[in-house]
């Protein structure tokens, strides 16, 4: 890691465009370490939603009259931010999502049910978090096609000779965590679709965690499929996208059946509309996927690389100042790694510390994280995750580590 | 006669928390010193079929009769969780198995537990008082089946 130089970003400033971050907690300033799980959401955001509901609320796609066609405008504007966030070549490559959960299980149940035979191998890394294991597992088990695991060294960081090793002729999909939530590695997804486009499978990456820490250019990195969520992202709960690249999308069956994704139904035979709107059955999350749009905007005026060496710099810093409590034991050291750092304690329950941190106003996770194949790899039960974003400070990680030391002292 | 010891301890207990004044760290602090004081737990006893169900954090509770009274042995693997293990065998120890059966423990609302540990920690709790309660059914049938 190189020693980041903390940009020409004003983070009082930043700080001010997110309302939640000015409470107190438990009588303490609230310090939000807890920014994998879900992001705070700038005003921008949160006006875009009162002012969807109060301005122009109405059902997309149908309607002829003013309103209808302002709600569609918006909703579609959101479609064409994200086909830029994510350097998608079309904008009919998008596709909106509850999240990265339903993306993925979109995945799965539209192209693993179509095109997985018995035998079939489905590839996926040790960690995953359960959102891109259960879904094939699932179909897995459905179609009886076999999940195998990319093993995880001590850093947490996976081999590519080991991916290259586990992918085979019957691999159809290999589904890969870009930036793990729990350890905060960023995988080489890049390379890892050009080995598995190698041997013909798919690559579908979890972008849940990258797409507000991570460069994201689908084209470049070449993947067949990116499934993200809005709320971590500084966006809404509840939305999400899913990129597909267009010929694959075509050629997948529709799962969920409905209004909106069909072209013209009788009794006899229904015909679906064209992608995206073939995945997107039902009245949509309108208010959140136009308020969306709101969070890209954001991220993209502040700049997504100062953002990325600031967060850098906060977690060189942390690393730095928890290596001083007594006991520690970080999981997840990767030379490549997001803003995530993950720890136990010794002879400190990772709840106990997690609810005396909470005591001063400290927000983090403990627990697996979703990830417990993870955690029982590493032989622990879970970690206690602190995960900076744009609005977090050198200051509140100094604070963050004195607290550590003095919970540490009350346990010897 | 009805023994009032309970309600007592309990009564001790509501004024203990009123004078932490809804200090987190305070209320923590007290109830780490609570699990302190717990006599030690044989390990034998931590076993699967002693823990409590229903708690985030592992619970062991076990309870023997002697004289128709209620002797409690717990632990747990996190120390905010011991502590309100502790709390609730600090409260019905030694309590006649008619009164913890009858014993309607309303320091917990009185401390605001909920609010103190919020609703999944609050859950487990209530999960260790059910436990108390079947342990205290159990042997009133037993000594019954046995009279
Ligand atoms: C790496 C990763 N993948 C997938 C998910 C699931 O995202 P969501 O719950 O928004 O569908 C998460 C969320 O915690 C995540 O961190």
């Amino acid at each position: 890691m190189s020693t980041a130089v903390a940009p020409k970003l004003d983070i009082q400033k930043i700080r001010q465009d997110f309302p939640i971050l000015e409470q107190k907690v438990n009588g303490k300033p609230l310090i939000y370490f807890d920014n994998a799980a879900t992001t705070q959401k700038p005003k921008q955001v949160i006006d875009a939603i009162s002012e969807y509901y109060a301005g122009y609320n109405a059902n997309i796609h149908r309607g002829l009259h003013s309103l209808a066609e302002k709600a569609t405008t918006a909703f579609e504007e959101s479609r064409t931010v994200f086909q830029k966030f994510i350097n998608a070549a079309e904008v009919e490559e998008v596709i909106f999502t509850k999240g990265t959960t339903d993306g993925i299980n979109l995945i799965s149940n539209a192209y693993g049910r179509k095109f997985l035979q018995k035998g079939d191998e489905i590839l996926i890394t040790a960690m995953e978090h359960h959102s891109n294991i259960v879904p094939w597992q699932m179909i897995a088990e459905e179609k009886g096609a076999i999940l195998k695991v990319v093993p995880v060294n001590a850093k947490g960081e996976i081999s590519l000779n080991d991916v290259n090793r586990l992918i085979t002729h019957k691999t159809k999909i290999v589904s890969v965590v870009y930036a793990s939530n729990s350890l905060g590695t960023v995988n080489p997804v890049k390379e890892i679709a050009r080995l598995a486009h190698a041997k013909n499978a798919v690559m579908v990456v979890d972008g849940a965690q990258a797409s507000s820490h991570c460069k994201v250019d689908v084209q470049d990195l070449d993947c067949d499929f990116y499934a993200t969520s809005g709320h971590k992202m500084y966006g809404p709960t509840g939305c999400g996208i899913l990129y597909g690249k267009r010929a694959i999308l075509e050629e997948m069956t529709p799962y969920q059946g409905g209004g909106e994704m069909i072209n013209n139904v009788s009794f006899e035979k229904t015909t679906y509309n064209d992608i995206p709107y073939k995945f997107e059955a039902g009245t949509p999350n309108i208010a959140d996927v136009v308020a969306l749009k709101y969070a890209a905007e954001y991220i993209d005026s502040i700049g997504k690389d100062n953002i990325m060496v600031h967060e850098q710099a906060l977690t060189q810093h942390a690393h730095k100042r928890l290596s001083e409590v007594p006991g520690i034991n970080f999981y997840g050291t990767a030379e490549d790694k997001v803003s995530v750092v993950s720890f136990t304690i010794d002879n400190v329950h990772p709840y106990d510390a997690g609810m005396m941190l909470d005591a001063k106003g400290i927000a983090v996770r403990t627990g697996h994280h979703c990830t417990q194949p993870l955690m029982d790899h590493f032989g622990i039960e879970g970690t206690i995750r602190a995960s900076f974003s744009v609005y977090n400070t050198i200051e509140e990680i100094d604070f963050f580590a004195d607290s550590l030391k003095d919970i540490v002292a009350k346990f010897s | 006669m009805a023994d009032n010891t309970i309600n007592t301890k309990q009564d001790e207990i509501i004024e203990k928390f009123s004078m932490l004044d809804g200090d987190m760290e305070m209320m923590i602090g007290y109830l780490m010193e609570l699990g302190e004081k717990l006599p030690e737990m044989p390990e034998s006893l931590k076993n699967e079929d002693n823990i409590v169900k229903g708690c985030q954090s592992k619970v062991w509770l076990t309870a023997d009769e002697n004289d128709g009274k209620l002797h409690f042995q717990a632990d747990s693997n996190t120390a905010i969780t011991k502590g309100l293990v502790s709390l609730l065998v600090s409260i019905l120890n030694k309590g006649r198995i008619e009164d913890i059966l009858n014993a309607d423990l309303y320091f917990v609302h009185k401390i605001g537990m909920n609010r103190f540990i919020g609703t999944q920690r609050s859950n487990g709790f209530l999960a260790m008082i059910k436990q108390i309660k079947m342990y205290a059914l159990a042997y009133k049938t037993k000594l019954e089946n046995e009279a």
